[in-house]
């Protein structure tokens, strides 16, 4: 996935952290802090940088500073979405056993507060005699979405390649959008994640949903900094069986890794099926149904519970 | 012989300083309030992880409270507006107790809503942000409307009463007195003022209908328009407005009671305010009985399945306890109190009232809990303490503490301002004299 300004501030940011790092190499002064830039002495070595009007400059290696790490995208790019795409999931049960590795990788990515889960796994059982199944469900991703409309301050939004996402350093914390979802996605920080420095001080962006923070609501986001260079989601790369298959639909395919399929024909074939159509929330995220299954269902853990 | 009367019914009206017994309440109403800052205190430093709220249940009794204080505010639009309108004279004497109560309450309303709040520091995101689409900034206006009405209710049938109190600087002391200057130095009783503000009164006493109605709708809103069982109802709107009418009257006929026999105003507050009183909480119930046997008859006879769980859990199940408790003291008993003349005697009467809220409370919070612990998908995946609710002391102490807060402004007020009109009375007596 190409992004030409992303990548020359990218290589921006790589130079003058470089520089700065040199600087620090040879100084005796610790660059980092306030008192260093103040107390400036040129060094009469000079650097050959780019500047931002794409010409080269020289500069005594002295005056260079760390740049902080920058969000790979702005604010404003991350609530537009991916422009040109319409992104879909679509879940196979017949394959899933339970084994949440698709959960342990996204609770790793995303360092979600222990006992919290965006991806939960269900035991379904629709009926009295009818056969029960695994059901992972993410983030439905809806096109009507009924969390977006409730949402009072626009912190949760939905883009124009279908993602549903929350801006954490605008929500408010009212936890209407938790009451408004049927499907039980959401999430809150009811205390200080507990992240490791080297998370904890990255920038936020609503992309990468990190660093997470206490008092805000948190979700499945379809991994859009993944999908942003061309990668799967976490959950779709972690899961062994292969039950995720992700893709964008104007494409009209989807992979889970290994095998791609055309979307309508998968769905068309396969019988697809959303949860909760009658709601009218029109998720992003199809399942396919528990037939020929590759593993027996076995749960040791909790009784199914019906739908 | 009429301006003796007069004397007499201002030397009853006056506020008076609090006695043994005021300063009691007044110190343990502050101790209560302290210790809900207290725990807000620890709640803001460690965040809402301190309630037992969580993901399943994310609203629990803050949200049932800021229900419960929208519903009582309801009342002030009931007795100084409806009644004034409907040109009932009766209620006269009540009009400023209903009022202190709807302005209070609709301030601890907005306090409360803050409290509930996971980033209360972002709060004005709510202007700079906004979004016209989101229920929860149509309650933002709606509130703080209702809250500016009030205060002008309250505060225009003052002015005359002002200028009777700031006649009595000794009493008054040096504080009270400058307030009361600030306030009202410039009401000179003439005919001019008194057509100004009976035109304001009369305007105020329209909007606020709508206003009043606009609260609580949108109150209930915040639930109705979700999906979720037990909420998704299309009754929600008048089911909320006829309970909080009701729970306001009562809060009314515990305030008459307490005021008449604390400030010895039986001859202001009299058993047939009482006996008036009575029947209007009588009426009520019966209106909210009726919209509660629509809210929970109708879905049970068809018992669809997506509600099975949440209605036979308050039918029979985990919540079966407190729902047919706030069922019957909310409504049931005192309806039976209330119906018989006898009832309607202020000590019985009284009781009714206390009935009426303290059902009323639970009632908002049978509305908001029970339904969070019922959602579509099974709750997989969470860990055990995700999956029931039972508030903190944290919690507790913070509604405790806004509800002792409420408390506090109503009995405060008291202790300013003459709780019962001066000049209003004067006025009746007048006329009922004339006649």
């Amino acid at each position: 996935m190409k992004n030409n300004e992303n990548s020359r501030r990218g290589f921006l940011a790589t130079t003058l952290v470089a520089g700065a790092a040199l600087a620090a190499g040879c100084g005796t002064k610790n660059p980092f802090t306030p008192e260093a830039i103040e107390e400036v002495k040129p060094s009469g070595e000079l650097v050959k940088l780019l500047s931002v009007d794409g010409e080269i400059i020289e500069v005594d290696k002295a005056f260079l500073k760390p740049v902080p790490s920058l969000p790979a995208i702005s604010n404003d790019e991350a609530r537009v979405g991916i422009p040109g795409k319409k992104f879909a999931m679509v879940i196979d049960l017949s394959r899933c056993k339970n084994l949440k590795k698709c959960q342990s990788a996204c609770n790793h990515m995303h360092q979600i507060h222990p006992g919290q889960n965006w991806i939960k796994l269900n035991a379904m059982q629709d009926a009295d005699h009818t056969a029960p199944y695994w059901q992972p469900t993410t983030c439905m991703h809806c096109d009507e979405p009924p969390c977006v409309k409730v949402c009072p301050v626009d912190a949760t939004f939905k883009r124009k390649d279908g993602i549903v996402l929350i801006d954490s350093d605008r929500c408010v914390g009212c936890r209407f959008c938790m009451a408004a979802c049927p499907y039980s996605t959401r999430v809150f920080n009811w205390e200080d994640p507990k992240l490791e420095p080297a998370i904890a001080e990255k920038p936020y962006n609503c992309e990468t949903s990190m660093p997470q923070k206490i008092g805000t609501v948190g979700k499945c986001d379809f991994c859009p900094d993944m999908v942003r260079q061309g990668n799967l989601p976490h959950c779709v790369s972690a899961c062994p069986n292969g039950v995720f298959f992700f893709g964008d639909i104007l494409e009209d395919s989807v992979t889970n890794g290994a095998e791609t399929f055309r979307f309508s024909e998968l769905i068309r074939d396969k019988a697809g099926y959303r949860l909760m159509e009658d709601l009218g929330t029109k998720p992003s995220v199809y399942y396919l149904p528990p037939v020929n299954r590759n593993f027996p269902f076995e749960n040791n853990t909790a009784e199914a519970t019906k739908e | 012989m009429e301006k003796l009367a007069e004397n007499k019914i201002i030397e009853d009206l006056l506020p008076q300083k609090f006695g043994k017994q005021g300063t009691i309440w007044v110190i343990s109403l502050i101790a209560v309030c302290a210790l809900g800052a207290f725990a807000y205190a620890r709640q803001l430093y460690y965040g809402l992880g301190v309630t037992a709220l969580r993901d399943y249940v994310s609203w629990g009794i803050y949200i049932s409270n800021f229900v419960f204080f929208v519903a009582i505010s309801l009342v002030g639009s009931l007795i100084t507006a409806v009644l004034r309108l409907t040109d009932v004279h009766w209620s006269t004497p009540l009009t400023r107790i209903a009022e202190i109560i709807a302005v209070s309450a609709i301030s601890f309303a907005g306090l409360i809503i803050i409290v509930d709040m996971g980033r209360p520091d972002r709060f004005y995101n709510l202007f700079i942000h906004g979004r016209l689409q989101s229920p929860i900034i149509w309650d933002v206006i709606v509130i703080t409307t209702y809250l500016f009405i009030s205060l002008l209710l309250l505060y225009f049938p003052l002015l005359p009463d002002l200028k009777i109190l700031i006649k009595y600087k000794e009493r008054n002391g040096k504080w009270l007195q400058k307030l009361y200057e600030f306030l009202g130095s410039f009401w000179k009783n003439t005919p001019a003022q008194f057509k100004i503000t009976d035109k304001a009164i009369n305007i105020l006493s329209i909007t606020i209908i709508p206003v009043a109605f606009a609260i609580h709708t949108v109150t209930s809103w915040l639930f109705a328009t979700t999906y979720r069982p037990g909420w998704d109802s299309t009754n929600f709107g008048a089911y909320f407005i006829s309970g909080a009418f009701l729970v306001g009257s009562g809060g009314v006929l515990i305030a008459m009671y307490v005021f008449r026999t604390h400030y010895k105003l039986e001859k202001y507050i009299t058993n047939d305010h009482f006996d008036k009183m009575g029947k209007v909480v009588v009426l009520l119930a019966l209106i909210y009985l009726y919209f509660n046997v629509n809210e929970f008859l109708v879905p049970a006879f068809k018992m669809k399945k997506s509600e099975e769980e949440h209605f036979m859990g308050l039918f029979t199940g985990e919540f079966a306890m407190v729902f047919w408790f706030a069922i019957s003291t909310a409504m049931l008993i005192p309806i039976l109190i209330l119906i018989f003349k006898q009832g309607r005697k202020p000590k019985a009467a009284f009781v009714a009232g206390i009935l009426v809220v303290v059902g009323s409370w639970f009632k908002r919070y049978l509305i908001v809990t029970p339904t969070l612990l019922h959602p579509f998908l099974p709750m997989s995946d969470a860990p055990e303490n995700y999956k029931h609710y039972f508030p903190t002391w944290e919690e507790w102490a913070i509604a405790g503490g806004s509800l002792a807060g409420a408390l506090l402004i109503v009995t405060l007020f008291a202790r300013i301002f003459p709780i019962i009109p001066i000049h209003e009375t004067i006025i009746e007596t007048e006329s009922h004299e004339n006649k």
